[in-house]
């Protein structure tokens, strides 16, 4: 849809005009110095190279362990065990959590039980995990599962609850049925908040992710880190923090991307 | 596109009282009143004097304790398609642009989504923003998203317009012309109109009979304005109105 150019939005075409690389420079150029660093300290012997091995031959390792797909099979691993813990802290805490923020007496009943379980670290908890499911699978997907679920709860129970009970007002002035004023209000209203648990909880999933791939596992890109470290495979295991980093940013820049689209009115930059 | 209304409301022994702590505060008194269909009329009152509480028992909104509302001999009880209310505050989707809006109101109800969208441009177009058909309501200013908010209550078609000060956050000069153009509207739609305000002026200009409500246990006083349209604010029978209602407030 096009639509005039409105004199309030023509306020940013105040700022100066960009260069691309100037853009690009202020963006990265930080970024590019430390790794220039980091090469030049680790080649020239001012840190340690068994240590800080030079960025060039973590980058080998990492295309090494691509290539030859030992690495793939780790990736494929991890992202099994904390998909699938992730995708079933959506699928209670989401509608849990529209439920919470609409019906007080749900609310009032689970909220302290939930703060109990929230305020508990679930690093904490892995032993009992450990113990309750064994050492295999189960323990990991739940822990990430547990520790991912209550971002995304509150986030929700959070974001219905603050919806404008005015908007909910004029809806039901047109007759708005409860499942119309659900489905064109209250869940419009609460997805930028629900979005907020979901990037807060992706984070989390990572971080659990290796934590529990520390601990009695033999696959995973958070084992790979543990064993290359064992055997004294820096590079390797530097390859495996970067792929970490990697993957926290590709899941971060997936839930932006989704974020963009079904929230196109409230992307200031639209 | 309106045929065969009627609009005509009839309310009855209308009372409605709020619990405080310790003691029971009655707002509305017994209120009675027969508003022709088709007809303007401003409620205006002291702030306390229960306006907004009389328009959104109207509304269906809220329930009154005591007595009842008929809309062309029925009685009403809750929302109804045949009422449509303007708020003070726009009250837009923010997620919606502005044709998605005005369609909610159809929307909501059942109404096919084409045949929706049609009807609300057709609005749209009465309230001269058809070039921001597509606009967020974030880039729209205070006055045109009152008319987002006009047009959408227009889009489903009522008997009975409900404005609970309608133009009360918009600035001066807007205000006025918002009025004007809402008088044209109404001409347009012989829709029946019922607007709170605490405006005098703005009661004179919209409406053809004045509902002032007392503060405390007075009774409500019903003026007539009986003043030719279009109406000159600054012609000697205008101010005299406002004079005479000015009188009722012990102001003048």
């Amino acid at each position: 849809m096009s639509f005039p150019d409105i004199p309030r939005t023509a306020t940013r075409n105040l700022t100066l005009p960009r260069l691309p690389v100037l853009a690009i420079l202020r963006r990265y150029g930080l970024l590019a110095a430390f790794l220039v660093l980091w090469q030049v300290a680790s080649k020239a012997g001012w840190v340690s190279p068994a240590v800080f091995p030079p960025p060039d031959a973590i980058a080998a390792a990492l295309w090494k362990g691509l290539w030859t797909g030992a690495l793939l099979d780790d990736i494929a691993i991890s992202l099994q065990r904390a998909g699938t813990a992730y995708a079933a802290a959506i699928a209670i805490g989401i509608p849990l959590g529209l439920l919470m923020g609409q019906i007080r007496l749900v609310e009032q009943a689970l909220d302290p039980i939930l703060q109990l379980f929230r305020q508990t670290s679930a690093l904490a908890l892995y032993p009992v995990f450990i113990l309750l499911l064994g050492l295999g699978e189960a323990s990991k997907v739940f822990v990430i599962f547990w520790a991912t679920l209550f971002p995304i709860l509150l986030a929700t129970t959070g974001g219905v609850k603050e919806v404008d009970a005015k908007l909910i007002e004029m809806a039901r002035s047109y007759g708005a049925s409860r499942l119309a004023v659900f489905r064109r209000v209250i869940l419009p209203a609460a997805l930028p908040a629900i979005f907020i648990g979901l990037r807060l909880s992706a984070t989390t999933a990572l971080l659990l992710l290796i934590a529990s791939e520390m601990i009695g596992a033999n696959k995973g890109v958070g084992f790979q880190v543990m064993n290359a470290q064992y055997n004294f495979q820096i590079p390797l295991m530097f390859a495996a923090i970067f792929l970490l980093a990697g993957l926290g940013l590709l899941a971060n820049a997936l839930l932006v991307t989704l974020q963009r689209r079904l929230c196109r009115w409230s992307d200031p930059t639209n | 596109m309106t045929s065969l209304q009627s609009g005509g409301l009839s309310l009855r022994n209308l009372s409605k009282g709020y619990a405080l702590p310790g003691r029971q505060l009655s707002v509305l008194n017994g209120i009675n009143l027969d508003i022709e269909g088709g007809s303007s009329l401003a409620i205006v009152g002291a702030s306390g004097s229960g306006k907004t509480t009389l328009l959104r028992i109207l509304a269906g909104l809220e329930d009154p304790d005591l007595g009842g509302v008929t809309i062309d001999g029925t009685p009403v009880r809750g929302v109804g398609t045949e009422r449509a209310v303007i708020f003070q505050e726009p009250r837009l989707l923010p997620w919606l642009t502005v044709l998605d809006n005005v369609a909610f109101g159809l929307e909501v109800r059942g109404t096919p989504r084409t045949e929706a969208l049609e009807r609300a441009r057709h609005y749209i177009r009465l309230v001269g923003l058809s070039d921001f058909a597509g606009v967020w309501p974030r880039q729209l200013s205070g006055g045109m998203a009152q008319r987002v908010g006009i047009a959408r209550a227009l889009t489903v078609q009522p008997r009975i317009l409900l404005l609970d000060e309608p133009f009360g956050a918009l600035d001066a000069m807007t205000r006025l012309v918002m009025q004007e153009e809402l008088v044209r509207i109404w001409c347009e739609e012989k829709v029946t109109m019922i607007v709170v305000t605490h405006d005098l002026e703005e009661a004179i200009y919209l409406a053809d009979q004045v509902l002032v409500l007392p503060k405390g246990d007075g009774t409500p006083r019903l003026i007539e304005t009986n003043l030719p349209r279009p109406r000159d604010r600054t012609s000697p029978a205008f101010v005299r109105q406002r004079e005479a209602l000015l009188r009722e407030f012990g102001l003048h």
